[in-house]
């Protein structure tokens, strides 16, 4: 067990440092300069000022000591300053991350809770009404991208029918309102992006556990679990779903980067201040240093969270965790 | 030996298309693909304001008449490939091609042509701006007058495109080192599989745009960036399948013939791990049509004034809160392609997995 | 005296190609403390047979006819029996065990775990308890050091200690007749003496009484009290185990013994097989399923069935040509 942890961990590492290299290569493949870009502003700018910002951000040494010193400062979380604002890269990701976080943790929590029953009574009473209705629906919920669904959602319920607000994360109002009153608001203004998260992975974890559990069900132990006298209920749920629970944690762990991706149409359609959106807006102005920090970030926590789904994986297979 | 290696592979497409066939889903998927593939390569005899067949007189400037049969829909539609097309310009009556505008010397009664279903150009502007659905424009106008169902057939030719040749991209390169990792193992594996790895952790849209920042954003790039971010769930799929297959006794036994290695990879082992594949190019292709219509939507894909679906979205996002018509055929159209895609590649794995036959879904 | 008495069992698959009788009106009683062997090739119908006894047979399998009848306080019959009384007899009164000892035990829960189940839901007692009694039943299936193996994952046994765990999963409530398929089928001859060894014991120890599923004559050789052989759905022959090996009558029985090589090699040195195939349960032949087969078969095979006639003393065979005793 602690072999299987040890090697990951390793090979992780290895990865982050590919992730880096591969960060580092996308932006530096860029035409265009940085420093034009800075001084686009500027035109009084001279061509001394240009040198003098070209050796102050280090762009006159060759590739391979400028990417060591950008690993270096990764080390510190050291992101470097946005373009745009002057402001630390890395404050400005604190600043959004909160948005994104919070609804993509509401949206997995909501799709683990509600896929498993689906899946398991599908599962069930294969072929049966709820099977085939949840099928088909299911399907199509797949098949419908995030954003689609929120244009829709945006159009009917936020527009049309006014029922949710489409935009922030709070009113204009909210300053003035009570504390329930600002609880309500946010909540509001939560609920379509949230339906918007949750609708693509509940479709696919229900079907996951649908079909993983099929395959389990034709499994010789579960012939024995029967032929032992137990009840069908505690056959499927406690012999069965056991096992297919194994595979499902590492799933969950492998949908953030989808969720990532997501987030930056949804929470630009939404107007939602989340990393997505930093996101777009780093890109849209051309910010590089933001680009650069917030791909690297990104990829980390994803490999992270990879990582921390082979771990889980191997605690609650024991075919890992006792060998 | 490889002759009975290639019997295998044929016999077993025939027999997996045999039982695709069973699936009354897989086929309507089927036929609805094939009928986006045919609007896309029809689309200028669909929707065109110049007609698919007609005969006009025309007076040059030189003071000749002329009163000959042109095609210009059909000119139009054949010019995509890239040969015939330039071979059609030089080509005499009644390939000629036209050198007048169609508008301007069509008379009525005088000469006769067949218009196509939908008498619009994508890019033609007019005074009817922002009209919902109509007698005259079926899926209404956009803001700067333009015919709505035009676009979006316009639309399906910019998605199948991206969808096939970015897939075709993608598989090209995750085919040859996901075989390449599978089959030699060692370090090489190690290599490519870190490498897989690494582009699995950044999401797909954030190293997209971070591409897309800096180079400008024609067709072109954009098929060549989603090929070269999609390979890696093929590299993945296509070295797993060849890992098992080269347990099996017959690669061996290949060996044992005096067979030398790429021989056995690319005759043997490739043409069996196709099938799964397959299954995931298909449904790559639905994930590249997504991609290229949230990148449109996003204003990095498809530029103005040339049409898209993400880009038809986005402009009635712009209308919503007053006219929306926009938004619900572009919103069926990205649905249903995504969702035949779909079901293809479910139906085609169903066939394929001799584990599943002839239990149901 | 008899535990279970088998009447007219049969059973159909409803499948989209036709309608398929795997098992045709099957007759046999179990005695108790008693060994039956039921004997036969693949596809014969006999692991159905069985399965059908503790209602395992699933859909598009049904039990179409017959009756067995378990003998206790009060006779109950198995085929009428709702799921929960079902229920309450599966791993209690009547156990089973099956051919892959590698794939039946639940790889996410330790043994110990997965026999206590088996004893908490049909017996009341404390945990503590049930834990000592699943460690005395892995002593008694002779696996060493019982009380670290009963922590132990499936995976960390091996294949032979894997089938005694679950003999002793099947034993712990201690049932009057333990169904074996095939269980010694994927295991090594050697590991496959040692559990028919093991049976042997626990019979001895507990009166249990065994039906045993093989296709292996050298494995009913050993065990067998009773011999019960079916083909194509039906049985052809049964007798006590010493009279069938002295004196196999039904055609097919004598094909399987000829069949069997022997050290000294036989006159031609060729090996004797039964010409053709077993017959597609969709097509079976007209008549006696083995007429095609069959050396004595005469033009009354194709057209009647040959039901049980008893030849010699408890000794019935299902053929219509041959006489008792002698050779013909």
């Amino acid at each position: 067990m602690l072999n299987y942890i040890i090697r990951r961990l390793l090979i992780g590492l290895v990865t982050l440092l590919g992730i880096t290299f591969v960060t580092f290569l996308t932006i530096e493949s860029a035409p265009g300069d940085i420093v034009e870009l800075m001084l686009w502003e500027r035109p009084d700018a001279t061509e001394q000022d240009r040198q003098r910002l070209r050796e102050a951000l280090g762009l006159n040494d060759p590739m391979a000591i400028r990417y060591a010193k950008w690993v270096g400062k990764l080390v510190t979380l050291d992101f470097g300053e946005s373009i745009k604002t002057g402001e630390p890269v890395t404050t400005m990701i604190r600043r959004h991350i909160w948005p994104t976080a919070s609804v993509g943790i509401i949206s997995l929590a909501l799709a683990f809770l509600l896929s498993i029953p689906i899946g398991l009574y599908s599962a069930v009473h294969q072929g049966g009404l709820f099977d085939r209705i949840m099928s088909t629906n299911l399907y199509m919920l797949y098949s419908v991208p995030s954003y689609v669904i929120g244009m829709v959602l945006i159009l009917y319920l936020g527009v049309k029918l006014d029922f949710f607000p489409i935009q922030g994360m709070y009113s204009d109002n909210y300053e003035t309102l009570s504390l329930f009153g600002k609880i309500l608001d946010q909540a509001h203004h939560y609920v379509l992006i949230t339906i918007c998260f949750t609708v693509g992975s509940l479709a696919y974890y229900s079907r996951f556990v649908r079909q993983n559990l099929l395959e389990v069900i034709q499994q010789d132990f579960i012939r024995t679990a029967r032929a032992k006298g137990l009840s069908e209920t505690r056959v499927i749920i406690h012999h069965a779903f056991r096992n297919t629970l194994i595979p499902f944690v590492s799933l969950m762990g492998l949908t953030l980067p989808f969720i990532l991706s997501g987030s930056v149409i949804l929470e630009h359609m939404f107007n939602w201040p989340g990393i997505g959106w930093l996101y777009m807006e780093s890109v849209m102005s051309r910010d590089v240093n933001a680009i650069m920090g917030l791909n690297f970030m990104t990829a980390a926590l994803v490999l992270f969270c990879t990582l921390l789904a082979d771990l889980a994986y191997g605690l609650v297979d024991p075919r890992i965790s006792h060998d | 030996m490889t002759e009975k290696g290639n019997e295998k592979s044929t016999g077993f497409w025939r027999t997996a298309w045999k039982r695709y066939r069973k699936s009354r889903m897989g086929m309507l998927a089927l036929a609805f693909l094939g009928l986006l593939a045919a609007i896309a390569f029809f689309a200028p005899m669909i929707a065109n304001d110049e007609p698919i067949v007609c005969r006009m007189e025309y007076t040059n400037a030189d003071g000749a008449t002329t009163n000959e049969l042109y095609f210009p829909g059909v000119q139009e539609t054949l010019r995509q490939f890239p040969w015939v097309g330039p071979a059609l310009f030089s080509a005499p009556p009644p390939f000629s091609r036209m050198d007048f505008k169609f508008k301007k010397h069509f008379k009525p009664g005088r000469d006769w042509a067949i218009m196509p279903p939908v008498p619009f150009s994508p890019l033609e502007t007019s005074e009817d701006r922002i009209q919902g659905y109509s007698g005259r424009h079926w899926l209404g106008t956009d803001e700067l007058g333009r015919d709505v169902m035009a676009r979006l057939i316009y639309g399906t030719q910019v998605s199948m495109r991206v969808g096939f040749i970015s897939m075709g991209i993608a598989a090209l390169i995750g085919l040859c080192l996901g075989a390449i990792a599978g089959y030699f193992g060692g370090w090489v594996d190690m290599i490519i599989s870190r490498v897989i790895e690494i582009f699995m952790c950044f999401p797909v849209f954030f190293l997209i745009l971070a591409v897309l920042a800096w180079f400008p954003p024609r067709i072109e790039n954009i098929m060549i960036i989603i090929g070269l971010t999609r390979w890696v769930g093929i590299a993945r799929l296509t070295r797993g399948e060849v890992l098992r297959l080269r347990e099996l006794e017959y690669t061996a036994a290949a060996r044992a013939l005096g067979a030398g290695p790429f021989r056995i990879v690319f005759r043997h082992l490739l043409p069996n791990a196709l099938a799964p594949a397959m299954v995931s190019i298909t449904f790559g292709i639905a994930g590249a049509i997504l991609v290229e219509s949230g990148l449109s939507w996003l204003g990095f894909g498809v530029q103005a004034p040339n049409p898209s679906w993400g880009n038809i979205l986005r402009d009635g996002y712009g209308l919503m809160a007053t006219t929306p018509h926009m938004i619900p055929p572009a919103c069926a159209a990205i649905f249903l392609a995504v969702l035949c895609f779909n079901l293809v590649g479910d139906t085609l794995r169903d066939v394929i997995d001799p584990r599943t036959r002839g239990r149901g879904t | 005296m008899t535990l279970l008495s088998i009447r007219n069992l049969s059973v159909e698959f409803h499948t989209e190609e036709g309608i398929v009788r795997a098992v045709d009106e099957v007759s046999f009683d179990i005695p108790r403390g008693k060994t039956v062997c039921l004997v036969g090739e693949s596809g014969c119908g006999k692991s159905v047979s069985a399965y059908s006894l503790l209602g395992l047979v699933s859909p598009p399998g049904r039990v179409v006819g017959g009756e067995a009848l378990l003998k206790g306080e009060i006779e109950q019959d198995l085929l009428k029996l709702s799921e929960q009384e079902l229920r309450s007899i599966r791993g209690n009164r009547i156990s089973m065990i099956f051919q892959e000892p590698m794939t039946s035990l639940n790889p996410v829960f330790t043994i110990g775990d997965q026999i206590i189940e088996a004893i908490l839901s049909h017996q009341a007692m404390s945990k503590g308890k049930a834990r000592a009694k699943a460690i005395s039943m892995l002593e008694q299936v002779r696996i060493p050091a019982p009380e670290q193996r009963v922590d132990e994952y499936p995976h960390q046994l091996s294949g032979g200690m894997r089938q005694r765990a679950l003999i002793a999963m099947a034993l712990a409530t201690e049932p009057e007749l333990l169904i074996a398929d095939e269980p010694t089928t994927a295991l090594d001859v050697t590991i496959q003496a040692q559990i028919l060894e093991l049976l042997k014991e626990l019979q001895a120890d507990t009166g249990l009484s065994v039906l045993f599923i093989t296709h292996d004559l050298g494995v009913v050789a050993e065990i067998a009290d009773e011999v019960v052989v079916m083909y194509a759905s039906r049985v052809v022959e049964k007798a006590p185990a010493r009279e069938l090996f002295a004196n196999p009558l039904h055609p097919y029985t004598r094909g399987l013994f000829n069949s069997l090589p022997s050290l000294g090699g036989s006159a031609d040195g060729r090996l004797k097989t039964i010409e053709g195939s077993v017959p597609d349960p969709l097509a079976f032949p007209t008549g006696c399923k083995f007429w095609p087969r069959c050396e004595l078969a005469v033009d009354g095979c194709r057209e009647t069935e040959p039901e049980l006639r008893t030849l010699a003393a408890d000794h019935p065979v299902a053929c219509d040509v041959i006489e008792g005793g002698a050779d013909d």
